[in-house]
């Protein structure tokens, strides 16, 4: 026993590589069995994931799911942002520039609703839960931009820890619904086109909830929704300290 | 080379990540502002010229489509490490204010999608570029 785990911690990449690949096996034999094909086999491996997720980070007791297990850590390096950002770009090649450019003013209203209507909303919230005061308002309401957006808004204002991880949360949560909500609500929604993609990307944020629930819609709307995305976290970052903690401010007072 | 083509991947986000970088830098923000989009942007960029130049080899083609191939098994990989037990354990704000934001968001989209002119969805899009390539002439290159 000592030895398999031996190997397979040595070559953690490749163990991670044997370890998706089987899910996404098992994944689309589920899909083409049991649902006709009408869920996509991604959708399901993604949900999968996110239970292994629960499921590591119950037993581990650590915050990075899987990849807290020993002989899995190679999932932590596999789905990490460096081999996240290679492939997303690499989609990038499949992008059609014509439909891009169409969708380049629309895609940046996507942005700035996708900023301001999810803060609205946290901080919000965040008062009908007795967080009243402006910092942690502005935290939470910027955690319900993306989970970036909420720590990094909460440690420039000087926010308490647990008002941080509240954010965090949020954020975290919402990229989890995203993912397997968006293959839902797609044809609701109207997102079978490359414009749609780009107002999803824009308004929905966090390029991971973005690219796992396209990617469990349709694969090839993924760079599309990329491509605004990405232009989400730095956005809040931007804005959620700054005018956005003013305007907060402005309202309920210090 | 396929090796060229995952070298000029490599580069483009490199590049990419180090403009949104320096671009967060300048505004102020703790953030990588765009990274991912201008990474994308250069690739579009580049490959648009290398093939306008006949630079652009076959396999270097497919060494980016290989990792473009590998993306959704990476998103598997990245929803098994998210924090899940966290986002569960949060309690009524985490909740409503999750539950919240993406209701409002689809409908929003919803919204956006239906005030805007009817567009071709990617299944048209596609069966449009197939018949056009069978009319056409094929390159002579």
């Amino acid at each position: 026993m000592d030895t398999i785990a031996h190997a397979l911690t040595a070559n953690a990449l490749l163990t991670a590589f044997a370890v998706v690949g089987i899910i996404m096996v098992f994944s689309n034999q589920i899909s083409v069995r049991f649902t006709n094909g009408r869920i996509h086999g991604s959708a399901i491996a993604i949900v999968i994931g996110l239970a292994l997720a629960f499921w590591g980070g119950w037993t581990t007791g650590g915050h990075k799911g899987l990849a807290d297990v020993p002989v899995l850590s190679g999932i932590g390096l596999m789905g990490g942002a460096m081999l996240r950002d290679f492939a997303i770009v690499a989609t990038a090649a499949e992008v059609n520039v014509m439909q891009a450019k169409r969708a380049g003013l629309i895609g940046l209203i996507a942005l700035l609703l996708g900023t301001t209507l999810p803060f609205i909303l946290g901080a919000m919230v965040a008062v009908a839960f007795g967080y009243g005061d402006a910092v942690s308002m502005t935290t939470i309401g910027a955690g319900a931009v993306t989970y970036i957006v909420g720590p990094v808004t909460g440690a420039a204002l000087g926010a308490t820890s647990a008002v941080i991880a509240l954010s965090i949360a949020t954020g975290v949560f919402k990229a989890v619904l995203v993912m397997i909500g968006t293959p839902l609500v797609a044809r609701f929604i109207g997102l079978d086109n490359p414009r749609s993609a780009m107002v999803f990307g824009g308004l929905m944020g966090t390029v991971s909830g973005v690219s796992g629930g396209l990617a469990a819609t349709d694969r090839r709307l993924v760079p599309y929704g990329a491509l605004t995305a990405t232009f989400h976290t730095g956005l809040g970052c931007l804005v959620a300290p700054s005018i956005l903690y003013v305007a907060v401010r402005a309202v309920v007072g210090a | 080379m396929t090796m060229s083509g995952v070298a000029l991947l490599a580069i483009c986000t490199l590049l990419g990540q180090w403009l949104g970088d320096v671009l967060g830098q300048l505004l102020g923000v703790k953030a990588n502002v765009g990274g991912v989009g201008i990474a994308m942007i250069l690739l579009i960029a580049s490959r648009l010229w290398l093939e306008r130049h006949d630079w652009m080899s076959g396999p270097a083609s497919q060494g980016i489509a290989f990792w473009g191939a590998l993306y959704i098994p990476i998103v598997v990989a990245m929803a098994a490490q998210q924090d899940v037990v966290a986002a569960v354990k949060g309690g009524p704000v985490v909740l409503v204010a999750g539950v919240g934001s993406l209701l409002l968001c689809f409908a929003v989209v919803a919204l956006l999608s239906r005030l805007s002119p009817a567009t071709e969805t990617m299944d048209e899009i596609e069966a449009r570029e197939r018949s056009s390539k069978s009319v056409l002439p094929t390159p002579a290159h």
